[in-house]
């Protein structure tokens, strides 16, 4: 795809780096719904790429592959040169077992809309839970680690807390603290902020955008929020019928868009110009 | 476990003996109570043990049942589905009577008192096993995708994220179950074992004062579903972190 497109198609310096995600020809159909089709996409280390489009265009899906939570119908994904899905046998690639999965998606990382944090668990478990056990971090050391993200995400305080007695927003961040510790290589925030109240968008959106500058980490942020898009993308694709219909930096993307499709997307937003939305 | 050799004779002697009598009208109320508590007292006994290793085996097999009829493997499922819904679909009577009489027929002999306890366990573990299935399915789908994206394996979903919640709504239904339970081991008198069911009918048989005797059997078995309720009132309680 890269070596085909003549245009830029991100603002990220790639001169030179390999992708650390590829997904080749993927497809996903839910029965006779075709949500993917044959999409091929590539994610740079360090790059930070926006996803948009209407309801339905297949954005969620595209992350859940990713993540293995969902199974492609056809095509493949690399993650950091190994296959996610397949195995080679004898030269033959052959679908990925439990096993497999568990080696290569250590390298990805999400965070969901609904924070689906483990409601019997208190923040600081939450947190370290995953390290001791799937790490195998002593349990010391991951509650430095622990301390050390909530302290980013600024929920220090609340680390004896269980996740009921918090707020969305709060939720939210100690999810991504969640996700942090892992130290992946990718994270993919599914519309991190459409289940939250207005008041409480704000301060998730700063600290992604923190992590997001400091970070090597590439990351795939699926939103709807056309201003914060704008700001921390280096790229942003537009997903409409299961297709990248148009993909580019976000300054040409937001105010220079080749397709009608995008330029009617946008319009619901009020982005033109300034990267505001409404 | 006593076995099914009856009530001790000693006992049953002493106790008629004490008050010796050849008209069931001889024995006022009063005499009855202090004449039959003694028995009731040990037949209490052999209930609370009843309640106590078949209450445990049933657990046990709740959990494997509930497990093996989510497994990844088909065959586990049906041969599972096939277990919990035949010791489901009969009566707890009829299990009993069968394998009182089939059993040693098959060249299996076990103490009637194991019998009573294997019977128990089947039947109400197989209850306990679509509690078990049910709340481990009752956990949201979002809990599991967490796990996943945090590369735990499949064990440690189960163990660390989707029991533990799932066992707290099961408490209540096992609460339940447990007092069921309790009820249905009033039964294995049928097969000789002596528990409290077992020495009030055989008091019956010999003082008669049905009014009597079945009020204290009542209030012994209130007694049991009270510590019960208790029991598990408390475990519920303990059981709520994180809930508000
Ligand atoms: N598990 C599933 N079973 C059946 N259909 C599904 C499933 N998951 C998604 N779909 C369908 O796939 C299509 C794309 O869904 P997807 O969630 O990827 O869209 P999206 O772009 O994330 O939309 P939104 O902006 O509403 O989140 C939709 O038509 C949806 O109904
Ligand atoms: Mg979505």
């Amino acid at each position: 795809m890269t070596d085909t497109q003549e245009k830029r198609f991100t603002a990220y310096d790639i001169d030179g780096k390999e992708p650390i995600v590829k997904y080749r020809k993927i497809s996903k159909s839910f029965g006779d719904n075709e949500v993917l089709k044959e999409i091929d996409f590539d994610l740079y280390p360090g790059e930070r790429v926006a996803i948009i489009g209407p309801s339905g265009s297949g954005k969620t899906t595209m992350a859940r592959l990713l993540m293995t939570l969902e199974t492609p119908t056809a095509g493949t994904i690399e993650v950091d040169g190994r296959h996610l899905w397949h195995k080679e046998v004898n030269g033959k690639l052959v679908p990925a077992d439990e096993k497999h999965l568990h080696e290569v998606r250590g390298d990805i990382g999400m965070v969901f809309q609904h924070f689906n944090l483990f409601p019997h668990m208190t923040i600081m478990r939450n947190l370290t839970e995953a390290p001791v056990k799937v790490l195998g971090l002593p349990k010391k050391e991951a509650e430095e680690r622990a301390k050390e993200m909530l302290e980013k995400v600024g929920m220090s305080e609340k680390a004896k807390d269980y996740p009921a007695s918090l707020s969305g927003g709060q939720q939210q961040r100690v999810a991504i603290a969640r996700a942090l510790v892992m130290r992946p290589k990718v994270m993919l925030f599914d519309e991190p902020t459409s289940a939250l109240d207005p008041e409480t968008v704000g301060e998730v959106l700063n600290v992604i955008k923190d992590i997001a500058k400091q970070g090597d980490m590439s990351m795939m942020l699926i939103t709807h929020e056309m201003s914060f898009a704008r700001e921390v993308a280096d790229r942003v694709c537009f997903f409409d019928e299961g297709k990248i219909q148009e993909q580019g930096p976000p300054s040409e993307i937001f105010t220079n868009p080749e397709t009608e499709r995008l330029r009617e997307f946008l319009k619901g937003f009020n982005v033109n110009g300034n990267g505001e939305s409404q | 476990m006593t076995g099914g050799e009856g009530i001790p004779p000693a006992l049953w002697n002493k106790a008629t003996s004490d008050f010796p009598c050849t008209e069931r009208k001889d024995v006022i109320p009063i005499d009855v109570y202090s004449r039959v508590l003694p028995l009731l007292l040990d037949g209490f006994v052999v209930t609370i043990q009843l309640v106590i290793f078949a209450g445990f085996l049933s657990f046990v097999m709740s959990f494997v049942g509930g497990l093996a009829r989510l497994s990844r493997f088909a065959p586990v499922r049906w041969v599972a589905g096939f277990i919990i819904e035949f010791f489901r679909g009969t009566s707890l009577l009829v299990q009993l009577f069968w394998l009182y009489y089939a059993l040693p027929l098959l060249g299996v002999t076990l103490p009637t008192g194991l019998v009573g306890i294997v019977a128990l366990m089947l039947n109400y573990g197989s209850y306990g096993s679509e509690i078990v299935r049910s709340s481990i399915l009752a956990i949201p789908k979002g809990q599991t995708e967490a796990a996943i994206a945090l590369n735990m394996t499949p064990f440690q979903r189960m163990k660390s994220i989707i029991l533990p919640q799932a066992f707290r709504i099961m408490l209540p239904s096992f609460g339940n179950l447990m007092i069921e339970l309790m009820k249905g081991t009033a039964l294995v008198a049928l097969i000789t074992i002596p528990d409290m069911t077992y020495y009030i009918k055989e008091a019956r048989n010999t003082i008669g004062h049905d009014t009597q005797l079945f009020s204290m059997l009542l209030v012994a078995y209130f007694i049991i579903g009270i510590a019960l309720t208790m029991l598990f009132r408390w475990l519920e309680r303990k059981f709520s972190a994180g809930r508000v």
